[in-house]
């Protein structure tokens, strides 16, 4: 009896996994709600500038995309995206209005174009960009830009 | 009844392994990306020329940044790291000086870059215009409610900003350092 008892007490108590496959579930749903297909896959190489303090953008379902970057690191050749193809200035207007005409009336006013460009893009395309913004009556945005790091 | 007991259980200890693979699946493919920026308001488009105003000196505070991402500042040369201090003091003019704005409802930000300037210099000036403006909404906040600017409710927000409005004023950008 006794070396019995002394035998249970040295053994290690097994952990229970039957509640293991429920966590799991659990953080599965979690995944399966947050996550974002990307469906228009990127073809620049961005890298958003960094800055103090930047503003979290709002609600994404009343945002569209403005994509301005190179096609690989070392080029300077900076190209416009907008969908999943390169564009040109012209084809921002339509692309604002195409995107607007989705929305309800009561929001298009709070629709947003998010301005993704990379850091090394000089001021003329961005210029270029905010005039046919202007023109195509849309003059909410947003320039992206990812918080910085306080060393 | 004898039957009911003797119909297999099913297994159920690969339930934890396939949910693990689909779990790792969607790791994987998660990007939580949240858009982070500065919030910006553009100009409404006219296609005439805009009113030429006369506007004090005193009263505008031009901010150049070339194409090599200087800084000059009412024709001197400044650090990034002092533009939002000396953007702040220039709209509130704490000491009334003569060659500050008269009161923020006056002052004026004249931002102007050149075509050559790199998107990520113009950010960062942008944002310490901006973050001057908010240091003074923050004092402003706190002198008359004892809250943060951003605590306070709407209505509160919008009297606070018609005495200290943010006019950030971007002028057609000059064209020299374009061809690099």
């Amino acid at each position: 009896m006794l070396t019995l008892k002394r035998n249970d007490k040295n053994r290690f108590p097994q952990v229970s996994t039957a509640s293991l496959p429920d966590i799991i579930f659990i953080l599965l749903f979690f995944f399966m709600v947050v996550t974002v297909m990307r469906s228009k896959p990127l073809k620049l190489e961005i890298t958003k500038p960094n800055i103090q303090d930047p503003q979290n953008a709002k609600d994404r379902k009343l945002m569209a995309y403005i994509y301005v970057g190179a096609t690989n690191k070392s080029s300077k050749d900076y190209k416009i995206q907008i969908d999943d193809a390169f564009a040109k200035i012209e084809d921002i207007r339509p692309f604002v209005d195409r995107q607007k005409e989705k929305l309800p009336i009561e929001l298009k006013e709070r629709f947003t174009i998010s301005l993704r460009i990379d850091k090394a893009v000089e001021m003329g395309i961005v210029e270029d960009i905010k005039v046919a913004l202007r023109k195509s009556k849309q003059q909410r945005i947003i320039y992206s830009a990812n918080p910085k790091l306080e060393n | 009844m004898g039957r009911e007991r003797q119909q297999p259980e099913i297994n159920a200890s690969s339930m934890a392994d396939i949910a693990f693979l689909l779990l790792i699946f969607f790791l994987v493919t998660t990007t939580i990306d949240v858009d982070k920026g500065i919030r910006v308001l553009l100009p409404p488009w006219s296609d005439e020329p805009p009113e030429t105003q006369k506007l004090k000196t005193r009263n505008v505070f031009s901010v150049m940044v070339n194409a090599n991402d200087e800084l000059l500042v009412r024709g001197e040369p400044m650090e990034l790291k002092d533009l939002r201090e000396k953007t702040a003091e220039f709209i509130s003019n704490p000491e009334k000086r003569e060659d500050l704005a008269e009161k923020p409802t006056k002052a004026i930000i004249s931002l102007k870059n050149d075509r050559g300037t790199s998107y990520e210099a113009y950010l960062a000036v942008y944002n310490e215009l901006k973050a001057g403006y908010n240091d003074l909404w923050n004092a402003e906040a706190d002198k008359r409610f004892g809250l943060k600017y951003e605590d306070l409710d709407i209505a509160d927000r919008k009297k606070l900003r018609a005495d200290i409005p943010l006019v950030i004023s971007e002028a057609e950008p000059t064209s020299f350092g374009e061809e690099k």
